[in-house]
């Protein structure tokens, strides 16, 4: 049972395989349904609430990477070759509450309990991965978990008290060996009545494997097909996982641009977009919770091209292409023509993202990514705007203008943009701009906000990022407003 | 038995009354342990259901096409109205909520039929097979246009004082607004679920999310054709409620046992979260007007305040809500002339229902703004008019509805907080940072909260508790509240603990159970812990009269002599034993170590006719100073400081209420700012989940909070150890924020009164700079 067709992964210790589940089954169900383990919870089924936060181990160089995601969106075969950690994992061979558990205990953290179980994951993983985070640091850590009963403040204080007991270090030795003999180095193949998985090792496996069967249904970080299985019901007869396939989890430089591979996980995609952008900050902060972004790509992200996709924009204006992969070769396209309408991609038949190339930073430039929405915290944007601009004594030189949430697809603005060149950087300066916008778009009204108020946000915030950029510059955003 | 602190010896016990302990699952919540209503291990061949819902918020229903619902991988049965045997109803007042809508449907994610299945998914997929004939009527979906289309659940109430019209025709100025504040939804963690089990001879066990057991059993009971004693149902604790599952679970309950009874296999249903939005009802949403007069000072003259309320398609608890929005529109004010018109508005939305606060937050919501905007009419800070018109603790001190208030503490709370939050030096900081230009206003605003305890239903306000003592020495506890996360079980075991003076270790509290202590109210109101925590004290003194009169008479003492203390009883110099030997002995002796214990409320009654009397016993009190900072670009706002003053009265368990306290502010500022129902034309919710309804998440947690009980307050009224209520109050303390947002559009605008509705979503602060700019400068274009 140990071949092609048998899902690997750690619990406790024990190598579980699995060899007979459909492949869109969770972990969460798995756990629930099958194990019986019902500390992880399900409260939304969208990976929104953080209710069923899990944490993966994976073998990190000499290391070990622990990192939280959603249980209820993360389908059972991509566990392979990894150690899966839940709630119940964690008291000591003594039976005593780990510090992260003892914490919340002594702190209030629990009133009705149901959260609690993914915030002791959340806060578990960050245990591992940070011995001395800051207040925003661990907030960005709980940011994919929500609360109904606390209002937070208990567990701020658990996420401090933690660290103040002796530390529990987690056996990683042994941990590394078990992980490196169930290490995935061959193709997983499922074929059942739910559906055939397959998850190769090699692009040209994939290529091969995608040339065979074009209307498979790609999933990398399973964010977004997560939920068509679990919100939709979606049957999904044919999928081929990108996530074993090592080439593609890289981040390279070469050619003066970063070149993200299609498995690159989005927080190590906005690590590495950070050390070069560090403007894009806000952006990355706010993208989405660790869960999703520990589990979601960047590629992901771009290949998926939802309107409302946070993280186009500011690759848009910095000159990003997508560099698209089949069995007969690669091509190139700059992002901005990937998008041909609404969800709709320059896709050919059998081609899969491979990599998103970033042009490094070049001094001089001015780079601001805004995300408009009701929570500072994960939340869907209303409305993003990225703006890329150059200037030569005090006028534009170039300016890129990008926006999500304006239209089928997110966009350049390019009568904004022509209207820029040349103009003054002055509120004077940028008038026709913003009038340009209005005939660059023509928005809609949907649940996050009105038609009116997406307009007259996107031309505000070229005001802010005026604001922010000028030669007297003012804080401009509630978010970075220091007291 | 003196019910005053006299008798305490805390510090003598682990657990007793007063202290800071955790909560008692806290460990379980932890470690995954604790086990909800979904956890339960079932049989196997259980089976599981999901509702068909309409799609149509207003419709006649012609024809219901199940074949491919039943035909569908993994179906075992469908269930439709013709499957019920008893009654078609989960209403539990008024009898209008069809577990099955025939007929015609009257909102979209009514229930229609249900499917069981062999999973849970099978049967949520098998539901969207139906096809559903219909005839589509014209949906009402706010409360303005029921109002001028005379749509009701019920008929308008109308509360007056004096002469409301000539008082305000009369005084120097008067004043007139309106403004609407939205619903909210419960986003209880844990969805609703309920599952059933039948038994032989015809009775029905029942495990349901439930903060109303005795109501569930009550309709399972009718739905089946049953009688009460039939069937039970258990809880041993929610995800959350809320007041979101006080009637809410009883259509779940119902199909559960609907199904078990037709299929004679258990079965579990459990919403999913989309589901869970479209079918339940929520906080309902008001439309609010007032017409005020008041003088130079601002001090007000006569108020006529106009409440309608978006009901949704049924009674369900519409008529106590809008009761209890009527009673809380004075909230800290004297309104000397006054008429209070309560509306009760019929739409095609689920039927709202309660939601911590339970219409209070919505009527004290509009004489915020009366006051606020009397404020910014006159140019004062609004902190001064507020001031001025608090309740007099001499004079000036009877509500609209008669009740004169005797336990006024308000003045104090507010003074000590401003002082202690240094609310008027910061009010100059932010007028001096606003001042000095850029795109961001900050503001501030410190709000009052007077909140009535009571259900306004005065025949709910009793409660019954069970307590077992065995022969070691442990104790059982069971009474009618129900867990959710508030800490009811920790604050009522702390009170056995106090009464017998064990440790808290020595008791453990039982799953809510309608087969231990029946005809249980709600927990709901805040009155739990009053109620619950009375009722299991006069069973623990029961117990204990019986032990010391047994001691008395074994060891020749009077039964006064014999002593509680640490875990130990002393009969005068004649015995000192430990707790367990005296039961040990007792036991030998055949005294009843199992007692119960029940509590009705004094003092209150009022007439639902006038609507006038005592509804409450008291009155719980509470401030907040909120400073916040606004994106005069976006609407964007944070909320940055927060100070709260709150009155629990002598509390039982500080630690779990200023867990009450500061959660339920937040909750407060998500129904006040990011928390947006938005319904289609159609009358479809399109914010069913999380993606797209925002409830607070940590970063909204503001990084200066200085959150404190007042720790001088006592009851005056004979409540357990002189604490009071704290579940609902503190959700109110979140006005704070909205009128700081409100401070800050005045202050982006240049001056005057900001329209703006609830919640204050970026959109909507933005517009209301924007349109009071161009009140203010009518030349500059919007």
């Amino acid at each position: 049972m140990d071949g092609n067709g048998t899902i690997r992964f750690l619990l406790d210790g024990e190598v579980h395989a699995v060899a007979d589940c459909s492949p869109t089954t969770t972990v969460l169900d798995y756990l629930r349904e099958r194990l019986g383990r019902t500390g992880t919870k399900e409260g939304c089924a969208e990976g929104d609430c953080g209710a069923c936060t899990v944490v993966l181990a994976e073998l990190a160089g000499a290391g070990i990477r622990y990192r939280a995601v959603n249980a209820c969106i993360k389908f059972l075969p991509t566990l392979d070759g990894k150690a899966l950690v839940t709630v119940e994992s964690l008291r000591g061979a003594d039976g005593a509450l780990h510090p992260a558990q003892r914490a919340m205990v002594e702190c209030h953290g629990s009133q009705c309990g149901f959260c609690t179980p993914g915030f002791v994951m959340s806060l578990f993983a960050l245990y591992q991965s940070d011995r001395r985070p800051g207040d925003e640091a661990i907030r960005q850590a709980l940011s994919g978990n929500l609360c109904r009963c606390t209002g937070y403040r208990p567990i701020l204080a658990a996420a401090r008290r933690m660290y103040e007991y002796p530390e529990v270090k987690a056996c990683e030795r042994e941990l590394r060996e078990q992980l490196a003999a169930i290490r995935v180095t061959r193709e997983l193949r499922l074929d059942g009545p739910g559906g055939s998985y397959v998850a190769p090792v090699t692009v040209a496996g994939l290529a091969a494997a995608l040339a065979e069967r074009p209307s498979a249904t790609i999933l990398a970080g399973g964010t977004d097909v997560g939920l068509w299985v679990t919100k939709h019901q979606r049957d999904l007869p044919d999928i081929i996982y990108l996530g074993n396939a090592s080439e593609l989890s890289t981040v390279a430089t070469a050619n003066g641009a970063l070149e993200i591979g299609a498995t690159v996980s989005l927080t190590d995609a906005f690590a590495a977009l950070l050390a070069e952008y560090p403007e894009l900050g806000e952006i990355a902060r706010r993208f989405a919770s660790p869960p999703i972004c520990n589990a979601g790509t960047l590629c992901g992200n771009v290949a998926n091209g939802s309107p409302i996709g946070d993280s186009m924009p500011a690759l848009i204006c910095l000159g990003a292409r997508v560099v698209l992969r089949n069995a007969a070769g690669t091509r190139e396209l700059p992002l901005e023509d990937f998008y041909l309408d609404y969800m709709k991609q320059d896709l050919r038949p059998g081609e899969f993202l491979q990599s998103v190339c970033v042009p490094r930073a070049r001094p001089g430039l001015l780079l601001r990514s805004y995300k408009i929405g009701k929570r500072y915290d994960q939340d869907i944007s209303a409305v993003c705007g990225a703006f890329a601009i150059e200037l030569a004594d005090g006028h534009v030189a170039a300016a890129r203008v990008a926006f999500g949430g304006m239209a089928a697809t997110p966009r350049r603005a390019t009568g904004c943009e022509r209207a820029l060149a040349g103009a003054a950087w002055n509120a004077a300066g940028i008038a026709p701009a913003i009038a340009a916008l209005a005939s660059d778009f023509t928005p809609i009204t949907d649940l996050r906000a009105t038609r009116g108020y997406r307009a007259r946000v996107a031309a505000n915030l070229l005001h802010r990022m005026l604001a922010e950029t000028a030669e007297r510059a003012v804080a401009a955003s509630v978010w970075t407003h220091a007291r | 038995m003196p019910a005053d602190r006299p008798e305490r010896a805390s510090s003598a016990i682990e657990g007793g009354v007063g202290e800071a302990r955790p909560h008692e699952s806290a460990e379980l919540h932890v470690s995954g342990e604790a086990i909800y209503t979904d956890d339960i291990p079932l049989p196997a061949g259980t089976l599981h259901a999901a509702i068909g819902l309409s799609e149509r918020a207003h419709a006649r229903l012609l024809k219901l096409d199940l074949d491919a619902v039943q035909g569908a991988p993994g179906v075992v049965t469908v269930l439709t109205a013709t499957d019920i045997p008893g009654e078609n109803n989960h209403g539990p007042v008024v009898h209008d909520d069809p577990i099955f809508a025939t007929g015609e449907v009257e909102y979209a994610g009514q229930s229609l039929f249900a499917v069981l299945a062999d999973s849970a998914n099978a049967a949520r997929r098998a539901a969207r097979l139906a096809r559903v004939e219909c005839q589509d009527l014209d949906p009402v979906l706010d409360a303005r246009t029921a109002l001028a289309r005379e749509s009701f659940v019920l008929p308008t109430r109308r509360l007056a004082r004096g002469d409301a019209a000539a008082a305000i025709a009369s005084a120097p100025r008067c004043l007139q607004g309106s403004l609407s504040v939205g619903g909210q939804e419960h986003f209880y963690l844990e969805g609703q679920v309920a599952a059933a089990l039948p038994g032989e001879d015809c009775t029905m066990q029942v495990w349901c999310s439930t903060q109303h057991p005795s109501e569930v059993q009550r309709l399972v009971a009718h739905c089946l054709g049953w009688s009460s004693k039939d069937v039970v149902v258990q809880c041993r604790r929610m995800g959350g409620g809320f007041g979101g599952k006080e009637t809410q679970p009883a259509l779940l309950a119902c199909i559960a046992a609907l199904g078990a009874k037709k299929t004679g296999r258990p079965v579990k249903l459990r919403l999913d979260r989309d589901a869970d939005f479209l079918v339940t009802g929520k906080r309902h949403p008001f439309a609010l007007d007032y017409d005020v007069g008041f003088d130079d000072d601002g001090l007000i003259r006569g108020a006529r305040l106009v409440l309608a309320s978006n009901c949704g398609r049924s009674v369900d608890l519409s008529d106590a809500v809008n009761g209890r929005a009527l009673f809380h529109a004075d909230n800290c004010y004297f309104l000397p002339d006054v008429a209070i018109v309560s509306h009760r508005c019929k739409t095609h939305q689920p039927s709202h229902t309660a939601f911590r606060g339970f219409g209070g937050p919505q009527g004290m919501m509009l004489i915020e703004c009366v006051v606020d905007d009397i404020a910014r009419t006159l140019g004062r800070d609004p902190l001064e008019i507020r001031r001025r018109n608090f309740y007099g603790t001499d004079s000036r001190n009877v509500t609209p509805y008669g009740m004169t208030v005797e336990d006024n503490v308000i003045g104090r709370i507010v003074d000590e907080l401003a002082a202690r939050a240094d609310y008027a030096g910061r009010r100059q900081t932010v007028a001096e940072f606003n001042a000095s230009g850029g795109l961001l206003r900050r503001g501030i605003a410190l709000t009052p909260v007077k909140f009535g305890i009571s259900f306004t239903s005065t025949h709910l306000n009793q409660a019954g508790a069970l307590l077992h003592v065995y022969t070691d020495g442990s104790i059982l506890l069971n009474h009618g509240g129900t867990e959710m996360g508030q800490g009811l079980h920790t604050k009522v075991a702390q009170v056995v603990a106090e009464e017998l003076q064990v440790d808290l270790r020595r008791i453990r509290c039982t799953a809510t159970d309608t087969s231990k202590v029946p005809n249980t109210s709600a927990t709901a109101a805040s009155a739990s812990s009053d109620l619950n925590g009375k009722a299991a004290q006069a069973a623990a003194q029961t117990i204990r009269r019986r032990l010391a009169e047994f001691a008395a008479a074994k060891y020749g003492v009077p039964a006064e002599a014999v002593l509680f203390r640490a875990g130990r009883v002393r009969a005068g110099e004649a015995a000192d034993l430990a707790f367990e030997e005296l039961v040990m002995q007792a036991y030998h002796a055949r005294v009843p170590l199992s007692a119960t214990g029940f509590y009705a409320t004094p003092k209150i009654g009022y007439d639902p006719q006038t609507l006038t009397g005592r509804p409450f016993f008291y009155f719980c009190y509470g401030a907040a100073v909120s400073e916040v900072v606004v994106d005069t670009l976006t609407g964007e706002s944070k909320l940055l400081r927060v100070d709260i003053l709150h009155d629990v009265g002598c509390s039982l368990n500080p630690a779990i209420d200023l867990g009450q306290v500061e959660g339920g502010f937040l909750q407060g500022v998500g129904w006040l700012t990011s928390e947006e129902l938005v319904w289609d034309e159609r009358g479809r919710l399109l914010t069913h989940a999380p993606s797209t309804y925002k409830i607070p998440a940590v970063s909204d947690w503001p990084a200066v909070f200085n959150v404190e009980l007042a720790p001088w307050s006592r009851n005056r009224e004979d409540t357990i150890y002189r604490s009071k209520a704290v579940g609902e109050p503190p959700l109110m303390l979140a006005m704070s924020v909205f009128h700081a947002i409100r401070d800050a559009i005045a202050a982006a605008a240049g001056g005057g009164v900001p329209r703006l509705d609830a919640p204050a979503t970026p959109e909507r602060i933005l517009a209301a700079i924007e349109e009071l700019r161009g009140r203010n400068d009518p030349g500059r274009a919007a």
